[in-house]
């Protein structure tokens, strides 16, 4: 009872047997081996799991692989360049220690991206509203949000501590 | 120190990997013609299993076994025992139960596994365990404890005939007591230290795998450094030698002390894998996560202080209860007899000292270190007893406490331990300062004209730091490439020891940071006496052991030096990398490939720089700071928000100033949580109410604020780095900060003190307290504009 | 999660003979709602019907007076929308505070309204802008819509195609988020037309309900002073471990006066 899937992950044009109730994060982990990309909750609230869709920011623990059919997906382990030159936003969380156990840090990266490609400019009040669906329990978010301001606004991040 | 070594901001080695999502978490691990896991877990606090029929479970799809506990008895599995010794002052014993890996007859709280079902995928697995069929008797449960010491409380050990299995006190109250009756000011409080969840990202996750050809065992799970679990569960657990099991755990994704542990579940499992010859993989969700890992806090503390004229403590009395859950956890009744008591009573020279703790069983997840482990409880009991002392006596807040702290170093707190250095009154000096405490009146005033409410707080703490065990193994290895392996015994789950300890290896060898490499979290390779991460223990009980192991093979690397240059020994120094002999010198690089040559080494020497180290600490480390809190209330809807935060830490020497800043922040965060959303909450039937993300308020982006830093460094006296810990600071200060300024905020409303979390409810109803409790809203909004 | 039969039908028709056919069947829209609760294991459909093929069902357009949104447009895309923007921007903002980002790139106005949760922004807006929603056989008045919790007016065969909104005088949504989850504790959408005035008010009862002494004071001086003195009974509203229902009264009170000054 299972049905192929086709879609573009990371460049890729990839296929896969899927059963209906099978989420698009297990068709990535479990079927794709993409497992960077992380599941922390069943509610649809910590946002470990957020990937693009079609270049939208989604939690991809609330959405079916059969949904995903023809669709081009982005994940954290196709946002560096080929080169492995690292994404603005991977090497910003880097500079501003967005990171600390690693675990949350591909959804929040993903959503960061999302977040500066829809509101340049925004603010950190903005910044942190947009973050709404992502926990950290790590880092309080301070280097989190610096990290995303510093790209999406560089000038909205205050004066540097660490020199 | 050079651009890569000790003190410098150095940015992470490991991320790149993680940035990438080349993590390797548990989850991320699979066995080939792996099996899954589903443990049943039971819906009631507290119920007698009458009968339990497995035949629908065992004849359904894809199900290869399912275990209880009579499996497990069959087979000789012991219980799991508390690790703690306590006695109370006539020297009797507290009472221990023992918790059986999958329930025995009776369930004691809700998610307490039954059974354990063996399929071949998840789903099947999962399905199958709701078919198990289990004829239940519920029980009369209480998950609060003051509510269990009440006589005719639900009682979880009847054999015990009470819930209190030890009254344990430091001594008699008669030296306090006569002391308080002296006392010119007495101050009381009466707190609940709210139960948290710990809720690392990374959900629970094991995978157990029995290889046949080895007659060895491995576990992968998130654990803080595996090798006690793997000891207990070789020796105790599956009756085989330590060395026939293997716990790895690469990435972790959190840790906050409650991963060190020996869970019910990797025992089932890896007796399960064992049993079926196979491998078995479990993956808790988020709700089973919450139910299984042990849970924080949940403390009932009542204090009195006595105070001189001065203003000075004269006597100070805590009776504490915390609630152990309905089992013993191997470390429960130790968060405020140890844990706390480590430091108690903080950063304040108290001359007469009475303590006193119950640990209390209720039908509720068991309790045991969560960041912090006791020391929040007590700094957040000492600072709301100093801002009523200040209260009580007119003096301001930072003056009672700057008339009460320690000042005098080396310095024996009531409980026997030993304070090496600190100096609290400049911390907060600085934390004022850098908070503009001196202008927040105008601040103050400006708020209420635009009608809102502002409050400042200020809290001065003391953590401990080091753990418990006094050892930790270190290993450090020059390879023939030239670059240096660490094998490490402490473990990271986030605190970046990839980075720090490489930057250590720069700073005693000169060997860039690119060219180190750890290597953590696998019984197989690790150091043998290894213990882990744990009690904010890495800095000192790691550092120590790398900057050791680098003197010997420094030591080493001289004799081999001096062979190659044609020198003596003696005649040979090291500094920033380099050998030299007279005119000669040699890089350590180019000497310890050199040591991996027989031909080129002293006559009888072993070839290779390799050495490893068992560094033993003389004393903890006493890390403290002082943090500033300002909020702003919006008395409309209760919500208080933080406009300002400053957290002036003493960490003792900084390693990594990044690294540091961000332990403060994400400790920080987790202080705040508590004090204004956390709240893991059983109802009247002991149901765990707030087990998801839905109903357990998690510190999010949006009620975090921005949090200003600084070092106030004392250089620790006891460790040859002179670090102090910082994982734990944020924890402890955040709580009594936020409260204190929330405090300050409403006191033109009578409100002297908030329990935790403080919700926008509960500072509304304090607000509006009086109309409210008449039920005539219509008051209620006339005063708000 | 249990197992089901998955249907991407190509017509409103098609999809429609689904659900008649699959008596287990349940239509997914954004399945922002559905998906936790299928992994919860709280509902076993047997068959889900994805209506996310069905383009007619999406997009915004002008109608008259009135906005219509197709059933099948995500949050996202109505808080982006020029035309919601500048003709209602309160429901702009509405939409762009549901949820969170990545939620708002799923989620969907029809699968909202259908679903009913009490504590859903939408309803709000249904409610106190007086929408219509427009299903495949008929045209449903906001008032006789939301039924109680979780449940409204639709019967087992109908679908929603779109929901038209009037273009309000002024209006205004404020909302008080849950500690926890971030759902509306209480939200409030007041809207003024002509001399009539709509509050509509979410996450406080069991369902969307309209705050009719709100109304009626409003329509004699719209103001937020005006409300000031007009308490809301808890006796009807919900309580959990957050909220009380005497808080969620207040905020009520509150959230509809914040409202009316960002109208």
């Amino acid at each position: 009872m299972t049905t192929k899937v086709t879609l573009t992950v990371n460049g890729q044009e990839r296929s896969a047997e899927v059963e209906p109730r099978t989420l698009l994060v297990e068709l990535l982990r479990d079927q794709l081996g993409l497992t960077g990309t992380h599941v922390g909750c069943d509610t649809t609230q910590c946002g470990c799991c957020v990937i693009h869709v079609n270049d939208k920011a989604v939690k991809s623990c609330t959405m079916l692989a059969v949904q995903a059919q023809g669709s081009n997906i982005l994940t954290i382990e196709g946002l560096a360049a080929p080169d492995g030159t690292l994404h603005p936003m991977q090497e910003a969380f880097r500079e501003h220690h967005g990171l600390q156990c690693g675990f949350c840090t591909p959804g929040m990266v993903m959503m960061g991206v999302d977040i500066a490609r829809r509101l340049p400019g925004a603010d950190e009040k903005t910044v942190r509203e947009q973050l709404e669906g992502n926990l950290c329990r790590c880092t309080g978010y301070q280097g989190i949000v610096e990290a995303i301001l510093s790209v999406a606004n560089p000038g909205a991040v205050k004066e540097h501590h660490h020199a | 120190m050079g651009q890569f070594g000790i003190g410098q901001p150095l940015r992470r080695k490991e991320d790149p990997r993680l940035l990438q999502g080349r993590g390797q978490y548990t989850d991320d691990m699979n066995v080939e013609g792996q099996f899954w896991g589903a443990f049943l877990r039971s819906p009631h606090a507290h119920a007698d299993i009458l009968s339990v029929d497995l035949e629908a479970a065992r004849a359904a799809p894809g199900v290869k076994a399912v275990y209880t506990s009579a499996d497990l008895d069959a087979d000789g599995v012991p219980d799991m025992p508390c690790e703690v010794e306590l006695a109370d002052l006539a020297g009797a014993p507290m009472w221990k139960p023992m918790r059986p890996i999958l329930a025995r007859n009776r369930v004691r709280f809700v998610g307490e596994c039954v059974a354990l079902v063996v399929a071949q995928t998840q789903a099947q697995a999962r399905e199958a365990a709701e078919l198990i069929e289990i004829n239940w008797s519920p029980r009369p449960s209480v998950a609060d404890a003051q509510e269990a010491l009440k006589p005719g409380a639900p009682l979880l050990w009847p054999e015990l005939g009470q819930n209190v299995p030890v009254h344990w006190q430091n001594k008699p109250s008669t030296e306090a007591d006569a002391a308080m009756a002296g006392a010119a000011w007495r101050v009381d409080v009466n707190i609940v230290n709210n139960r948290l969840v710990p809720a690392p990202m990374e959900p629970k996750a094991a995978l157990a795998s029995w290889d046949e050809q080895e007659g060895k065992l491995t576990l992968w799970a998130p654990t803080q450094g595996g090798r006690k679990i793997q000891a207990n569960l070789a020796k105790r657990y599956l009756r085989i030698a330590q060395d026939k099991m293997r716990v790895i755990s690469l990435d972790v994704g959190g840790g906050f002390g409650m991963r060190g542990q020996t869970y019910p579940e990797y025992v089932a499992l890896v007796w399960a894998a064992k049993q079926i010859g196979g491998a078995v993989k479990w993956r808790a969700d988020r709700t089973e996560t919450f139910f299984s890992d042990y849970h924080g806090r949940d403390q009932v503390n009542e204090a009195q202080m006595g105070l001189d004229e001065y203003g000075r403590i004269v006597a100070l009395k805590i009776h504490t209860l915390v609630n152990l859950g309905a089992y013993m956890a191997e470390n429960g009744p130790r968060m405020p007899i140890e844990g706390g008591g480590r430091i108690i009573p903080c950063c304040y020279h108290v001359p007469h000292f009475y303590f006193s703790v119950k640990p209390v069983f209720t039908n509720t997840v068991s309790t045991d270190t969560y960041r912090g482990a006791g020391r929040p409880e007590a700094n957040f009991l000492m600072e709301r007893l100093m801002d009523a002392a200040a209260e009580a006596t007119g003096l301001t807040r930072d003056e009672v406490r700057r008339r009460n702290f320690i000042t005098e170093f080396p310095y024996k707190t009531p409980m026997g331990y030993v304070i090496d250095s600190g100096d609290f009154a400049r911390g907060m000096d600085d934390a004022m300062r850098m908070a503009e405490w001196d202008t927040f009146e105008e601040r103050r005033a400006e708020a209420y004209s635009r009608g809102y409410l502002r409050g400042i707080g200020v809290a001065a703490f003391i953590e401990a730091a080091g753990g418990r065990a006094p050892t930790e193994d270190m290993r450090v290895r020059a390879e023939l490439d030239g670059s240096v392996t660490i094998f490490s015994g402490s473990h990271s789950h986030g605190q970046g020891h990839d980075t720090v300890f490489s930057q250590l290896v720069n700073e005693f060898l000169g060997v860039e940071p690119a060219s180190v490499r750890l290597v953590q979290g696998d019984t197989d390779v690790t150091p043998r006496g290894s213990i882990g991460t744990f009690g904010s223990r890495s800095s000192m009980m790691g550092g120590a052991g790398i900057k050791m192991s680098c003197e010997k093979l420094v030591a080493k690397g001289v004799k081999v030096a001096a062979h190659l240059m044609q020198s003596e020994p003696d005649a040979v120094t090291f500094s920033q990398g380099v050998f030299r002999a007279g005119a000669s010198e040699m890089s350590f690089t180019q000497v310890a490939q050199a040591a991996w040559d027989a031909t080129r080494i002293p006559e009888g020497m072993t070839p290779g720089l390799d050495e490893g180290h068992n560094f033993q600490r003389e004393a903890e480390n006493f890390p403290n700071g002082c943090h500033v809190c300002e909020v702003e209330i919006d008395p409309e809807t209760g919500i208080a928000e933080i406009v300002r935060y400053v957290a002036v830490d003493d960490c003792g020497a900084v390693l990594n100033p990044l690294i540091v800043h961000g332990q403060v922040y994400g400790g920080v965060a987790q202080g705040l949580g508590q004090a204004m959303i956390e709240n893991a909450l059983y109802d009247a039937e002991g149901q765990f109410v707030s087990a998801t993300y839905m109903d357990y308020g998690m510190p999010r982006a949006h009620r975090m604020p921005f949090i200003e830093v600084g070092f106030n460094t004392v250089a620790c006296r006891t460790n040859p780095l002179g670090v102090k810990g910082a994982g734990e600071a944020g924890a402890c200060g955040a709580p009594p900060a936020f409260i204190g300024a929330l405090v300050d905020a409403l006191r033109d409303y009578g409100v002297t003190h908030m329990d935790m979390p403080a919700t926008p409810e509960k500072i509304w109803r304090a607000i509006y307290g009086a109309q409210f409790d008449t039920q005539e809203s219509d008051g209620i909004y006339a005063e708000v504009t | 999660m249990h197992n089901f039969d998955y249907h991407a039908p190509k017509t409103l028709d098609s999809a429609l003979a689904l659900l008649r056919d699959k008596e287990d069947g349940k239509i997914i829209a954004g399945g922002m709602t559905l998906l936790p609760t299928l992994k919860q294991r709280l509902a076993a459909p047997s068959d889900l019907i994805d209506l996310a093929a069905l383009s007619e069902m999406k997009g915004v357009r002008r109608d008259g007076n009135g906005i219509v949104i197709g059933a099948m447009t995500t949050h996202a895309e109505v808080a982006a929308n020029g035309d919601v923007q500048s003709l209602i921007p309160a429901l702009s903002h509405l939409a762009g505070v549901i949820g969170d980002p990545a939620v708002r790139h799923r989620g969907t106005i029809g699968g909202s309204v259908a679903n009913a949760d009490p504590a859903a922004d939408y309803p709000a807006a249904v409610v106190g802008l007086n929408a219509t929603i427009v299903t495949n056989k008929r045209k449903i008045a906001a008032d006789d819509f939301f039924v109680s919790l979780f449940e409204t007016a639709l019967e087992r065969d109908e679908i929603i195609t779109s929901v038209r909104f009037p273009i309000p005088e002024r209006a205004g949504y404020e909302k008080f988020r849950h500690p926890a989850s971030g759902y509306a504790v209480v939200g409030v959408m007041v809207a003024k037309f002509g001399d009539k005035v709509r509050v509509g008010v979410t996450g406080a009862a069991g369902s969307a309900f309209r705050a009719s002494d709100f109304e009626a004071a409003l329509e004699k001086n719209f103001s937020s002073e005006v409300l000031l003195g007009i308490a809301v009974s808890p006796d009807d509203l919900l309580s959990d471990i957050h909220c009380t229902n005497e808080y969620r009264a207040h905020l009520v009170n509150v959230m509809a006066r914040r409202a009316i000054a960002a109208a």
